[in-house]
């Protein structure tokens, strides 16, 4: 009987504040679990062409601040803010290079009213000037299997249409053993003056661009430090990131010299 | 005439600068207009005046990023106008999901789905401070600003600025939710920007007052608030409204026939009433 007027009895503020709390924490985890899962996703956007002077992927996407400031310094409309359904990074400026590309204008308007850092001026600036031939957006990549020019047809379209004529991308010269007496005329896209403009992509007459802007990231491989251009002093400052991978066993604890001296007594046994 | 202006001036008033601040937005990325650039994120006033969403950059600040000067210039202009004079205004007079959640308010009554759902609300309208600490934890673990990534407020204003996408869908389903599921779902119980604001705002200037002696008690006003928790001194005290949810939307003020609601500074009532 007593037990039963105990259960009647009203649960104390302090009981109820605690469970509600307990509620609260529960909730939150479960709607955090999705919310984070959903982030991670949505984050995620390798492929992702970034306006001039943007900072690296990952700070970027903390940076931005999505207020659309450098799309409407745009005078050409490149940039776009991500929507809903574009599967980017939502409210984040890009830009397709097919459709239009970076025009790259010399006073790169969409750089210095950023007002959160997520395009960095300093980094597209030299010697105090605003300089867009070291914009950094993102590198063109060339398809030789579909590109007309490695077939033997003569179109240079993207030299032509490449704002670092020259420079950005040249055209080699070979023997086409085909016929026996054309050159092919190869466009080779040099990584160091690129700056993944785009106009090559939006010149590119196949039908899907054989040249194309892929994120550096994406575009690039990395040699290491393992190996070294030996006829490049600046290739060698590389080296000082590099570090050796030791490791000791049994066998290597003494010179290799003293070992074999030594006979080869417990060798066998391990 | 002057009834219905009466009736709807703050209302109008609200529309105006709503829609307003929205035109000049897309003047800005349309046709250049140089009065307000950028979005509700961050925006400059004649490319001079900073402002920025104090959440957003807050959220920006928990994934550890260096947040730029620009920024905080822009925090601290909004902050301090919100936090000295108008409390959670931007609620009522500047978000744009505001109409949506307010044109479903509106079809509740008429259809009278108040009354069907006459329970308890099934939930708190302290979720909002919950999603505004979750936001905070998220942005932190996940390294980018968890609340802007799915805000429905950044895809509407966005989306009417830049183009929407399918942020429509976003709006859509809050409108259903306030329409047919939740009365004040949004804005009253779950939106972690609104809860920001109510925190910031407890303490601004701008107050609405109740006169108690004017009251004849007939709740129009109650029917009309999105936070009708905040007008429990209806027809008890002559005090100002102090709790920071009050959106300062102002419609109790103008539903009000008995001049018993009025907008008051809040320091100077106080002392009126008491006659210090």
């Amino acid at each position: 009987m007593s037990n039963h007027s105990e259960a009647k009895k009203p649960l104390s503020d302090r009981r109820k504040f605690i469970l509600n709390m307990a509620r609260g924490v529960g909730y939150a985890a479960i709607g955090g679990m999705v919310w984070s899962a959903y982030l991670d996703e949505a984050k995620a956007s390798p492929l992702i062409l970034r306006p001039p002077a943007a900072i690296k992927e990952n700070d970027f996407l903390k940076t931005c601040i999505k207020c659309g400031l450098c799309v409407e310094a745009c005078p050409y409309d490149t940039l776009k803010l991500a929507k809903p359904g574009d599967h980017m990074p939502i409210g984040t400026p890009f830009f397709t290079p097919r459709d239009i590309p970076c025009y790259m204008c010399e006073d790169i308007p969409c750089v210095p009213v950023c007002p959160s850092g997520a395009l960095d001026e300093p980094s597209v600036t030299v010697d105090g000037h605003l300089d867009i031939n070291v914009a950094d957006m993102g590198l063109a990549v060339i398809d030789e299997n579909s590109c007309i020019a490695f077939w033997g047809i003569q179109c240079d379209a993207c030299y032509r249409a490449c704002p670092i004529l020259g420079q950005a991308i040249t055209v080699e010269y070979s023997k086409n053993e085909r016929t026996g007496k054309h050159a092919f005329l190869k466009p080779v896209v040099h990584a160091d003056a690129c700056t993944g403009c785009g106009m090559c992509e939006k010149a590119c007459v196949t039908e899907k661009p054989a040249i194309f802007i892929l994120p550096r990231e994406v575009a690039m491989g990395k040699a290491g430090s393992h190996y070294i251009k030996g006829w490049d002093k600046k290739d060698e400052a590389r080296l000082k990131d590099a570090h050796a991978i030791r490791t000791t066993t049994n066998i290597s604890r003494k010179k290799a010299v003293d070992k074999l001296n030594a006979g080869f007594e417990g060798l066998l046994d391990e | 005439m002057s009834k219905i202006w009466n009736h709807y001036r703050y209302l109008i008033l609200r529309r105006f600068t709503q829609i307003g601040i929205l035109v000049l937005f897309f003047g800005a990325n349309a046709w250049g207009w140089k009065i307000l650039q950028g979005n509700l994120s961050t925006s400059e006033i004649f490319g001079i005046i900073p402002m920025s969403d104090p959440f957003a950059v807050m959220q920006m600040v928990a994934t550890g990023v260096i947040v730029a000067t620009d920024l905080l210039l822009g925090v601290a202009v909004v902050t301090l106008f919100y936090f000295l004079i108008g409390g959670r205004a931007f609620c009522s007079w500047v978000c744009p999901v505001n109409m949506v959640t307010d044109s479903a308010n509106y079809l509740r009554r008429v259809f009278d789905i108040d009354r069907a759902q006459l329970q308890k609300q099934p939930i708190s309208r302290n979720v909002r401070y919950w999603v505004l600490g979750l936001s905070l934890v998220i942005s932190a673990l996940m390294g980018i600003a968890a609340f802007e990534f799915i805000s429905p407020i950044s895809m509407l204003h966005r989306g009417i600025i830049f183009g929407i996408g399918f942020g429509w869908a976003a709006v859509l389903i809050i409108f259903v939710f306030d329409l047919l599921v939740l009365k004040n779902g949004w804005c009253g119980h779950i939106c972690p920007l609104g809860g920001f604001y109510s925190i910031l705002g407890k303490f601004s200037f701008i107050r609405v007052h109740h006169i108690e002696e004017n009251c004849t008690l007939c709740m129009k006003c109650k029917v009309v608030c999105p936070e009708k928790q905040v007008l429990h001194m209806i027809g008890k005290e002559s005090i100002p409204v102090l709790s920071g949810e009050c959106t300062n939307c102002a419609r109790c003020i103008e539903v009000c026939d008995d001049d018993a609601l009025r907008f008051s500074i809040r320091d100077f009532i106080q002392n009126k009433k008491t006659g210090e």
